[in-house]
């Protein structure tokens, strides 16, 4: 049976299984007077079954479909006479491939080797019989899993307690698989990185002035020097969150204070929203409106007071990020607002302070934690933003801090790393883990010192 | 299940009967028995603040109906009734912190000494200067002592110079009672300090802006015992200073430190009278009713 066919039989065992416990702890029930009898509610009662025959069962499928490839691709490596048998681990993976394609029916078993078209056969069988013995072993542990939970069922069996220690496990398990992915991608990069730096020395690359990634394929090839300075990356990357930073932090502030303080209550249930649909809004299309609207908008109002302005200026990506990350402000900023007790309002304005003196003076700096936190999370939002920098700053690597220039940033420098064909070990495409890794540590100190302030000043009220 | 569990059970069974018992007894007596006027003496000569007819409305709902009190100079005047009698609502009108809240509405004539306090050209900024408040759960800004202080001083600019202020600091802190406590950490947060100091600061806070007025909302029901005690004895001192209006729900306290006392019920001013006749010979059976602890 397939899997998936194989899955869904498992979803009814145990909703059966919920089922008949349920039943089986209200009939045990009934003669003692009342399910205030049992131990625990029916409900635990057929969760127990039911997890008794969901866990075993999904537990041996999910080892058994991990391993049976690699052990039935053992099997058939074995099973070849002594000539055939590969020598290197390129030749074993053609080999295994040749294999495959045989028994997937891509490839005839008359054009190969006869010893390669038994092995493909061989191949097709024991996965045959693999996936059979899985389905009968699967639904017999469920079936076993099943009666064992249901047998068990009476009125002093702690089935409550069970099935929370149960329910923990597993919400254990689910908050381990992201920190586990986590650790995991940053492993990756870093170890790339360390590849990427036994090229190319670390100091050239943190303190380089010049960027130019393409490396000479042929000796003589020319302008493919391959410089891996990052510094123009950096730079530009921060010219245009700065520029960003610039835009979002004013107008979300004040938009989160007039919403907190100033907006009546139906404004504010309109508003709120629609300037949180801006967060929604994909980056793909705030990238293609700063490349063909706000970059010629730009050009043509420094054109007509005589400035030079590039076509893809760092000004239109900084400008159209920032609106983006408008709502990352305003949003936090004004559920911090609003948190601010209101007593501290009444002390102030019952001081005879009138309404913006308030804000300035007392509500502000008491939310000023939080404001900081929305403020250090956008500015890792813009740190790592890629489609509008990709469409509207350019990819020349210019060091420069005229944000009418045009500039690139470190996550657009990733993109055209790794767009197109790759050769996987080449010091260009290592670049990009480089590149990564520094984003990611980057983004991952603003994002902890962002956690830091709002947890150090949370409690400076109340 | 558990034997603890059903007791849990039964006795929040019970609970939940008791409940609505509570309403049916109080329901008869209010409705029969308001009287046409305030009983008592609500007048007095040259009032601090004349307030006749004052209606206070929520929206379609009047909290306030056509309350007539006058508050004498430096004397204090202690509001009392049963929750939700509008005692505070009442209070908050008299330096309009009402305003803050949108379907708010107070109309009847509302004066403080000569100023009308619902006039389109009163400043409010002024009047609350004029007539401070201290708040039922002491507030005092996330900031230093000092600065808690030093906040409304600097808002009306009342000093020019550093000394200036340090010396308005001092006085309101020493009039408050709290300067030996904290003179050695005027920078310390003033978020830091227990509960009753937390209270006489913002009682230092209100006086440093020099009101001639001030309107206190239960400012000891957060307290201990002996935070109130300290609280109690301030307010006797700043009479000799201050006009003042206190809304209490104990009425040890109005008897301990009013000159007149208000009963409230439902909105209307049903008694008032000097506090000492208020407790022992209440004209108006509501007020003895209330006072001798049968509701309320």
């Amino acid at each position: 049976m397939q899997t998936g066919n194989l899955l869904l039989l498992l979803i009814v065992m145990v909703a059966l299984a919920y089922y008949l416990g349920h039943q089986r702890s209200l009939a045990l029930a009934r003669p003692l007077g009342g399910i205030r009898h049992l131990h625990s509610l029916p409900f635990y009662y057929a969760m127990r079954a039911a997890l008794w025959c969901a866990l075993p069962a999904l537990l041996i499928l999910g080892g058994w479909l991990a391993f049976d490839d690699t052990i039935i691709r053992q099997t058939v490596m074995q099973g070849l006479p002594e000539a055939l048998r590969p020598d290197s681990d390129g030749a074993r993976g053609l080999l295994l491939s040749q294999i495959q394609n045989v028994a997937s029916g891509a490839l005839s078993p008359e054009s190969v080797d006869p010893a390669i078209a038994a092995a493909a056969e061989r191949l097709n069988n024991l996965r045959t019989t693999s996936a059979m013995a899985l389905t009968v072993v699967v639904i017999a542990v469920g079936l076993v899993g099943a009666a064992w939970g249901w047998v068990k069922i009476a009125p002093q069996l702690r089935a409550r307690q069970q099935v929370e220690s149960i329910l923990r496990v597993i919400f254990m398990l689910c908050a381990t698989v992201a920190i586990l992915t986590t650790v995991g991608i940053l492993m990756s990069v870093l170890f790339e990185s360390i590849r990427f730096f036994q090229k190319v020395s670390p100091a050239e690359f943190l303190f380089g002035l010049q960027w130019s990634p393409q490396t000479a394929l042929r000796a003589d090839q020319v302008a493919s020097s391959g410089a891996f300075g990052a510094i123009p990356l950096f730079v530009g990357t921060l010219l245009i969150s700065t520029i960003a930073l610039l835009v979002a932090v004013p107008i979300g502030l004040m938009s989160a204070i007039y919403l907190a303080e100033y907006a009546p209550p139906k404004v504010r249930s309109v508003a709120k929203p629609m300037l949180e649909i801006l967060a929604g809004v994909p980056t793909v299309v705030y990238g293609f409106f700063a490349a063909l609207t706000v970059a010629p908008f730009i050009r043509g109002v420094g054109e007509s007071i005589g400035l030079d302005v590039a076509s893809e200026s760092a000004l239109a990506a900084g400008l159209v990020m920032g609106v983006m990350i408008i709502p990352f402000v305003s949003s936090l900023s004004d559920d911090v607002i609003t948190a601010v007790p209101q007593v501290m309002r009444d002390g102030s304005l019952g001081l005879g302070a009138t309404r913006s003196e308030t804000i300035r003076k007392v509500v502000f700096p008491a939310a000023l934690p939080g404001i900081m936190g929305g403020i250090l999370l956008a500015a890792s939002r813009a740190i790592g933003e890629t489609m509008i920098v990709v469409m509207a700053a350019g990819l020349a690597a210019n060091l420069t801090a005229n944000p009418l220039d045009a500039v690139t940033t470190v996550t657009v420098q990733i993109v055209t790393l790794l767009t197109g064909d790759q050769e996987f070990d080449s010091a260009k495409t290592l670049a990009a883990f480089a590149l990564g890794l520094m984003l990611f540590l980057t983004t991952l100190c603003l994002n902890i010192l962002a956690l830091h302030i709002v947890k150090k000043y949370r409690e400076q009220y109340e | 299940m558990d034997t603890a569990e059903k007791l849990d059970k039964n006795a929040s069974g019970r609970n939940h009967a008791e409940e609505p018992m509570i309403d049916l007894e109080e329901q008869p007596m209010q409705e029969t028995r308001y009287p046409e006027h305030t009983v008592g003496t609500p007048f007095v000569d040259d009032p601090k603040m004349r307030l006749r007819d004052v209606d206070v409305f929520y929206g379609d709902n009047q909290a306030i109906h056509k309350v007539s009190l006058d508050i004498g100079k430096n004397e204090v005047v202690a509001l009392i009734g049963p929750s939700g009698c509008g005692k505070s609502t009442f209070l908050r009108s008299l330096n309009r912190m009402n305003d803050t809240i949108d379907i708010c509405r107070v109309t009847g004539e509302l004066f403080l000494e000569d100023q009308d306090l619902y006039d389109p050209k009163m400043d409010v900024v002024e009047l609350r200067a004029r007539v401070g408040m201290v708040f039922q759960k002491p507030n005092p800004f996330p900031k230093s002592i000092y600065d808690n202080v030093a906040y409304g001083p600097r808002l009306h600019g009342l000093a020019n110079k550093k000394y200036e202020l340090d010396e308005i600091v001092e006085t309101s802190l020493r009039k408050a009672g709290l300067w030996d406590e904290v003179k050695d950490r005027l920078h310390a947060p003033g978020t830091g300090l227990s509960g009753g100091q937390q209270q006489r600061l913002c009682i230092a806070r209100t006086i440093a802006v020099s009101p001639e007025v001030v309107l206190m909302d239960e400012p000891c029901s957060a307290l201990d015992p002996i935070a109130t005690a300290k609280i109690e004895e301030l307010i006797d001192e700043l009479t000799e200073s201050y006009t003042i209006a206190i809304v209490t729900h104990s009425m040890q306290q109005a008897a301990r430190v009013s000159n007149r006392t208000a009963y409230f019920h439902l909105g209307r001013l049903i008694e008032v009278n000097d506090t000492e006749t208020v407790f022992t010979k209440p004209e108006h059976e509501l007020t003895e009713a209330y006072i001798t602890g049968r509701f309320g």
